[in-house]
């Protein structure tokens, strides 16, 4: 299993970064913590000839959160380095227990968020919980800067807007308006370490009268690409919450997913797990936002 | 296309080697520097046989490109044991409580350890069991693996040991 013949460059800054995905264009790919990719090379599922790596560029290692700027995910962060930064856990719960359980600990300590993101596998774990709190991909290119709404950039298993010649240089979500909760819950075989077969999360904020003003619904692993559900986020938008609503936003959710059968899970299994999860997450999103239990 | 020069750090000894930049740091570290306390399990990021420490994290060696690795500090199992004829207390734990089998997963399984003590110096055994969620053992059924590891974290500071 010895990989197929390729050049590495380890620029030192984004502009070079930059350069080399121009000079070598179609032969040339992003490499990041490369727990996606080393695997693809691998088994020989892309070649390529010239491996651009991210992991040498200062201006893409960092991660930082702040009332003003929000979340701030530099395109080089590694999963843990985005689990255990101060204010994460606090303000996106379900970004936090994605970065902390997905995968292996090794991995954890190579992959990033922006790989994980760029893979735009159906089952990233970190695309439902980032969904939910409007997450923007921010990519600078060789024709300069754009951001692309999270919510926008999934196009298919595999597949996104981004451009080969972009690299994505940060992945930013607003500070959540308080008083909200939110959650990220997967079920998967062995609960570690295996890829997710269902991951849904939610996020609800609530007004001054308690009445929802924000609720957001995404889910991975059971449609062609992770995704936000609208009309079951509307089921509780504007509305006092309860039990009846709740349970009508996770049919709803549910309803909407379209899972396949494969090794990891049933379709019918997975449609059904979806409503189980959405109502738990929600209620404990509720919770949360309600100022009650962890 | 041409080899790349690059300088590894391992256990504190700086090596200069000329490398093919498709070769992974588990095939460099066994190969070139005749480091065969790492073991290739799996070669594909799930089993943790290749679990080395660099620049302070666990990582899997068989999905890093040696060229990545380029004057990075870099642990193997070998940089462990203080001397030729005494082992690291968490090696010692793994003997006396009998943590070891066969020996395939031991090296990553130990460098695992080792990560996770110098993050969390007294673990609960929860915590013991998802610090080694990342590396795969077919003969012990972990029980012993998971007693070792809570061994040698009262060998490293008997003082601290937290009630369990
Ligand atoms: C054993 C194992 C278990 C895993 N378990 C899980 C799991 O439970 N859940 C899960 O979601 N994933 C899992 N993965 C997949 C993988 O670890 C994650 O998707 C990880 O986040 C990928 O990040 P990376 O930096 O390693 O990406 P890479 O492999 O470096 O890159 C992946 C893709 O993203 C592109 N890319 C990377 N960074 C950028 C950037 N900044 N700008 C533009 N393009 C970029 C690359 O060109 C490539 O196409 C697992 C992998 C392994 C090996
Ligand atoms: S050999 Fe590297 S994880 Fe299995
Ligand atoms: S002792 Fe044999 S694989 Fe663990």
């Amino acid at each position: 299993m010895s990989l197929a013949h390729f050049e590495v460059h380890q620029p030192t800054s984004l502009a070079q970064a930059l350069d080399l995905l121009s000079a070598h264009r179609a032969d040339a790919r992003v490499l990041c913590g490369g727990t996606d990719l080393v695997p693809k090379l691998k088994a020989g599922v892309i070649a390529i000839g010239h491996l651009i790596s991210l992991k040498r560029v200062p201006e893409l290692d960092h991660v930082s959160f702040s009332p003003d700027q929000g979340l701030v995910i530099g395109g080089a962060a590694r999963l843990s380095d985005v689990a255990e930064a101060p204010g994460v856990a606090e303000n996106y719960p379900g970004l936090a227990h994605a970065c902390s359980v997905m995968a292996t600990t090794q991995i954890r300590h190579m992959g990033t968020v922006a790989g994980n993101i760029a893979n735009a596998a159906p089952s990233g774990d970190t695309a439902a919980p980032l969904l939910v709190h409007d997450a923007v991909i921010n990519v600078v290119g060789p024709g300069g800067r754009r951001s692309i709404p999270l919510a926008d950039f999934f196009a298919g298993p595999g597949a996104s807007v981004l451009d080969s010649l972009e690299i994505i240089e940060t992945i930013t979500a607003p500070a959540p308006q308080k008083p909200c909760g939110s959650q990220y819950l997967r079920l998967s075989a062995r609960s570690l370490v295996d890829i997710a077969a269902v991951g849904v999360a939610a996020l609800i904020a609530l007004d001054g009268a308690g009445r929802v003003n924000r609720c957001r619904l995404a889910m991975a692993a059971v449609a062609p690409t992770p995704r936000r559900c609208p009309e079951a986020e509307a089921l509780l938008e504007g509305k006092t919450p309860d039990a009846g609503l709740i349970a009508a936003a996770a049919q709803a959710l549910s309803a909407a997913s379209c899972p396949i059968d494969d090794v990891r899970s049933s379709a019918a299994y997975r449609q059904q797990m979806v409503g189980v999860l959405a109502r738990r997450a929600l209620e404990h999103s509720l919770k949360l936002a309600q100022g009650g239990a962890q | 296309m041409a080899k790349q020069n690059i300088e590894l750090i391992v256990n504190g000894d700086r090596y200069t080697v000329a490398v093919d930049p498709w070769r992974t740091l588990a095939e460099v570290l066994r190969e070139e520097l005749n480091l065969t306390g790492t073991k290739v399990g799996c070669n594909q990021g799930d089993c943790g046989a290749c679990t080395v420490i660099m620049d302070g994290r666990s990582v899997s060696s068989c999905l890093t490109l040696a060229v990545e690795a380029h004057q990075r500090q870099i642990t193997t199992i070998e940089g462990l044991a203080p001397s030729r004829t005494q082992l690291h207390p968490i090696q010692e734990a793994f003997v006396e409580a009998q943590a070891v089998q066969c020996g395939f997963c031991t090296s990553g399984m130990i460098m695992s350890a080792k990560n996770l003590l110098d993050h969390n110096p007294h673990p609960t055994e929860e915590e013991i069991r998802a610090g080694l969620s990342g590396n795969l053992c077919r003969c012990t059924g972990y029980v012993k693996i998971v007693e070792a590891i809570d061994l040698a974290a009262k060998k490293l500071d008997p003082a601290g040991a937290k009630e369990a």
